[in-house]
């Protein structure tokens, strides 16, 4: 069983593109043209695709100031595009694809991404100085602790998404090899025990779950850019 | 009998009884965490009907760091069966 992303082009001096370079490139035009084409011939009055778009905008915006608070609300066209671009790299299971975050390196970007965005945060929110002070509280030998708390977020971000993508696809996979060994057994000319039964486990790890780390995913990432505007609410 | 046992038979046996072991141990201590989470969740509908999809939202998060080991314990599996370091 080959559960790592295959290697579709390779050049002569030994760099190669993956899979899930050439999947996330796909989701990422997907998701690009889905929002030209329903904010083409925009009116005053909404109908068909723009309500729909209105309607997801909306909805994104709500979430974050109810996680945010009225300061986050800048955030909110990342959080929105962090999430739908999880959420379309998750399901790329239902098309019979390798999902592109169940690629460590795909997963560890986000999260690297969602680290910078923590500590920019952090220095516009404190300062250099203030963040060390903060960093030192309450006693200053917790300072390396700190350094390694604030290390060890992306990572166990990055994983938690890449360990449940990664647990799906290798379960589908068990299961149609199972039913194909199991159809080879019958004697049925195709594996034809492929057809229906893995629905439920589709169901569950190509559509509930990837709904569901999206949101997780986005989640975490809010309440820790949260944490860094909150604390200095209480200081002024 | 045992003279047939190479090294790395070994070295492969022990991986996977390792990735079982922590797997398993894993799932143990996460099945109470989360149960513990849902339940006290559950707790909070009854007491509390109308504050529902706030605690669900909670809950899923709360249950999320909780699996943060379990995903670890996974890896660790995955890394022994398939990218095996000792072989």
């Amino acid at each position: 069983m080959h559960i790592g992303p295959q290697i579709v082009i390779k050049f002569d001096n030994g760099i190669f593109i993956t899979n899930t370079v050439c999947f996330g490139i796909i989701v990422a035009v997907i998701l690009i043209v889905l929002a030209l084409w329903s904010t083409r011939r925009m009116k005053k009055v909404p109908d068909g695709k723009q309500v729909i778009a209105e309607t997801v905008v909306e909805g994104v915006y709500n979430m974050v100031k109810a996680t945010m608070g009225p300061k986050g609300i800048n955030y909110a066209p990342y959080i929105g595009t962090l999430f739908f671009f999880v959420l379309f790299s998750n399901m790329l299971g239902l098309f019979g694809q390798r999902p592109v975050t169940a690629d460590v390196n795909t997963t560890f970007a986000l999260a690297a991404i969602t680290f910078v965005l923590i500590q920019r945060q952090a220095l516009k929110s404190y300062g250099l100085i203030g963040k060390m002070k903060e960093m030192a509280q309450p006693y200053p030998f917790m300072f390396p602790l700190k350094i390694i708390e604030q290390l060890s977020f992306p990572i166990s971000l990055s994983f938690r998404l890449f360990g449940n993508i990664l647990g799906g696809v290798i379960v589908i996979e068990m299961l149609l090899e199972g039913l194909a060994t199991a159809s080879e057994a019958l004697h049925l000319p195709i594996p034809l025990l492929d057809a229906v039964i893995p629905l439920p486990a589709n169901f569950f790890f190509d559509i509930f779950e990837p709904v569901l780390q999206a949101f997780i995913f986005t989640m975490l990432t809010m309440v820790f850019i949260t944490m860094e505007i909150a604390t200095r609410d209480e200081e002024h | 009998m045992s003279s047939q046992i190479t090294p790395e038979a070994l070295i492969y046996a022990f991986s996977a009884l390792g990735a079982a072991v922590s797997i398993g141990f894993a799932a143990l201590g996460i099945g109470i965490g989360q149960g513990l989470a849902a339940s006290r969740a559950v707790e909070g509908v009854g007491r509390q009907p109308e504050a529902k999809g706030d605690l669900l939202q909670v809950m899923l998060v709360g249950q999320a760091v909780t699996e943060t080991t379990g995903i670890f314990a996974f890896i660790v599996s995955i890394v022994l069966l398939f990218a095996n370091p000792f072989a």
